[in-house]
């Protein structure tokens, strides 16, 4: 990771007019910053700035009167947060028991293969990234993906294909294989 | 707020009641097929046909026939619909005065998918709307937090859940009752009530369902719990892929809240109890334990060797009680209804009833709640109907990433925690994958195995390193380049992973190699080379 030699200061990114900011200073400062609610704010700091930049952490390592290594260690740790800003759209294909006897592993080399990237990796062009989940809960409906925050259930190969198209606004026909 | 008031309460709510009520699933099983458009469809549908007098419409938690969603059930005609869109609303509607729906797909209530439940958990799911704590009370909810706190002693409580025969509903299995003595004994000034709601094995969403239909009873057996063992404050720890739930849980808190039901000076007596909701972020270990206090805590997720046990030593060092979701809601059924109640219910060792998540390759997908002691024959053919399309079942996978596969030829154990750990498996927190004549045994294992070298904590090493190389073996073997020897070796390394890994996640992580190993090695042989 790299971090900035001289980290922003609490002041002057309050007060750089960001109002998110504003938001992640509030949400701390009601967990009178406590230590121990590290990923409560790194929660809501992910859902105002779509990621953890080296940035963020540094501040709030700061806020929280942390060490940076272990507000990264728990960054690192949970597969929910992200430190690198996602596509402008998500496919998150589920990969539960029960989607996964249903075929979709299948339906995730399709999306991997029209995007041109693995899961867990962003298209060039900051448009989509694909992702996996390890179990939505929405095994009765399986195989389930979401597609930017809307799950959508018994899905055929068709369909997939369709939808990260649409998203990627390209033409089914165009392939890329992957290693 | 006292007793009588939450029964005037109830008996206002009935008072209000309409002639009929439109349930409509609102969770996120069927709000993924629309079922919010479908509710807006109803509810005008029910005002152009002038009936906004006598039809209610609800949306409601779970019905559990979660394969056939969107439904919508008709109260009291028993009429339920299936595959619902919102295009179909007048057609229902039009069907309450007398009549067919043309063209929508017509359920069976009498069908043994429902007709074999038992509903203790399950008891408001599909029935109430969740987000209305007025309906929970009008169904009877948070008079057994009132009469424990009124008429019974926190050792009255703990004697109750004793003589219950509950044991926890996280898989593991141990009494209920005997974890909370061990909590109310343990001193210490500051206790703590957790709730696992972390429910990450594949494959399996009890919890849920039952967070998502019904929070509020979640709410009341954390309530009484902390009241038998002498704790003021609750977390409530629940997924991060759980939106719907958090949301709900969030407001159900806020309504509990405002009733005085948690809080201070809880039903107009002495006893104090704040929830807070932790929100995981993705990793599975956090359903053990001691990771699940170190992710409160606001710390890496990573196990510690027991004992200590939480209840002696868990959050910041305070006896902790943790239970899983399904066994906090069993706790306001056996107040109110008494220990021999429940008692009765299942085996000599496991009593009551177990919600399981039935999907895979069968025909009624969905949850349901049956008594302990069902035999999976019994589930998967009577209440399931088999695998579809004609194919054959060839076996059954519970537990999870911590389970076995049980083949069809043993189809006739009864679910109890006993028989289901003899043969191999475990009860897990209820997950129950159907898998057909066409799934292949080691591409399962494997499966699972990369599903546990990924969320292995790394804190030690025969999980981190075991499991990385017996899913370089399962791969070696799937892709037919495997000799015996090979074989030898990963047998060798489930063994070792099993009896040296620090928390249950490696403990338990070779069953689903093993199991396969024991019921399915033609698939293995057949696929090695000579030496």
């Amino acid at each position: 990771m790299t971090v900035t030699t001289h980290p922003p200061k609490r002041a002057t990114t309050a007060a750089s007019g960001d109002n998110r900011y504003k938001i992640l200073e509030a949400t701390m400062r009601r967990q009178q910053h406590q230590p121990d609610a590290l990923i409560e704010v790194l929660h809501k700091t992910q859902e105002l700035f779509g990621f953890l930049s080296p940035d963020l952490l540094t501040y709030i390592a700061r806020s929280l009167h942390l060490p940076l290594s272990r507000v990264y260690g728990v960054a690192t740790f949970y597969h929910f947060f992200s430190l690198a800003p996602p596509g402008e759209h998500t496919c998150t294909v589920c990969l539960g028991t029960a989607c996964y006897v249903k075929g979709a592993a299948a339906l995730l080399a399709e999306a991997e293969q029209i995007a041109g990237v693995k899961a867990g990796n962003t298209t060039p062009d900051h448009q989509l990234t694909i992702a996996t989940a390890r179990c939505l809960g929405a095994c009765g409906i399986a195989p389930a993906v979401v597609f930017d925050g809307n799950v959508v259930g018994r899905l055929t190969r068709d369909e997939i294909v369709a939808r990260v198209c649409a998203l990627l606004e390209k033409l089914p026909e165009i392939r890329v294989k992957l290693e | 707020m006292d007793a009588t008031e939450l029964q005037a309460i109830a008996e206002r709510n009935r008072a209000a009641r309409k002639r009929i009520r439109l349930h409509c699933c609102t969770s996120s099983g069927c709000q993924a097929s629309h079922s919010l458009l479908l509710k807006q469809g109803l509810e005008a549908a029910v005002q152009a046909a002038g009936l906004q007098d006598e039809v209610d419409v609800a949306g409601v938690g779970c019905m559990g026939f979660c394969g056939q969603g969107p439904l919508v059930e008709v109260d009291p005609d028993g009429l339920l619909f299936e595959y619902v869109t919102p295009d179909d609303a007048p057609a229902i509607v039009a069907a309450l005065s007398g009549g067919d729906a043309p063209g929508v797909a017509r359920g069976n209530l009498r069908h043994p998918f429902f007709a074999r439940q038992q509903l203790v958990v399950r008891r408001n799911g599909g029935k109430i709307d969740p987000e209305r704590i007025d309906e929970y009370i009008t169904a009877g909810g948070y008079q057994a937090l009132a009469r424990a706190l009124h008429d019974m002693t926190p050792a009255d409580v703990v004697d109750t859940i004793t003589r219950s025969g509950l044991r926890g509903r996280g898989g593991a299995g141990y009494p209920t009752g005997l974890k909370w003595a061990t909590v109310a004994k343990a001193a210490g000034e500051r206790k703590f009530v957790v709730c696992n709601g972390d429910e990450g094995d594949p494959g399996a969403f009890m919890d849920r369902s039952i967070l998502e239909s019904d929070p509020h009873s979640v709410l009341e057996g954390m309530a009484i719990a902390a009241y038998a063992v002498g704790a003021s404050q609750g977390f409530l720890y629940v997924r991060g892929e759980y939106p719907l739930a958090i949301q709900r849980l969030q407001k159900a808190i806020q309504h509990a809240k405002k009733y005085d039901l948690l809080g201070t000076q809880i039903l107009d007596t002495a006893f104090n109890f704040r929830v807070d909701i932790r929100i995981g972020a993705g990793a599975f270990v956090c359903g053990e334990e001691t990771a699940l206090m170190a992710s409160i805590e606001g710390r890496r997720g990573q196990p510690r060797p027991r004992p200590p046990y939480p209840a002696e030593h868990g959050l910041w060092g305070c006896p902790t009680l943790i239970n899983n979701v399904e066994t906090f809601a069993n706790i306001a059924p056996i107040i109110s209804n008494g220990a021999d109640w429940y008692a009765s219910i299942g085996t000599a060792k496991s009593k009551g009833t177990k919600v399981f998540a039935l999907t895979g390759n069968i025909r009624n997908n969905g949850l349901i709640e049956v008594p302990m002691g069902t035999t999976l024959r019994e589930i998967v053919e009577e209440l399931g109907g088999g695998a579809p399309d004609g194919a054959t079942v060839k076996a059954v996978q519970t537990g999870g990433p911590s389970g076995g596969c049980i083949p069809a030829h043993l189809f006739d154990t009864p679910v109890d925690y006993e028989s289901l750990a003899a043969v191999g498996s475990i009860m897990g927190s209820g997950g129950m994958v159907v898998m057909d004549d066409q799934t292949d045994m080691v591409d399962v294992a494997a499966f699972y195995m990369a599903f546990c070298m990924d969320e292995s904590c790394g804190k030690c090493i025969p999980c981190r390193v075991g499991t990385v190389q017996m899913h370089r073996l399962l791969k070696k073997i799937a892709a037919g380049n495997a000799t015996s020897a090979d074989v030898a070796l990963l047998k060798e390394l489930c063994a070792m992973v099993k009896t040296t890994s620090l928390c249950g996640l490696g403990q338990s992580a070779p069953n689903p190699v093993l199991s396969t190993l024991t019921y399915f090695p033609e698939e293995y042989e057949s696929r090695l080379r000579p030496r």
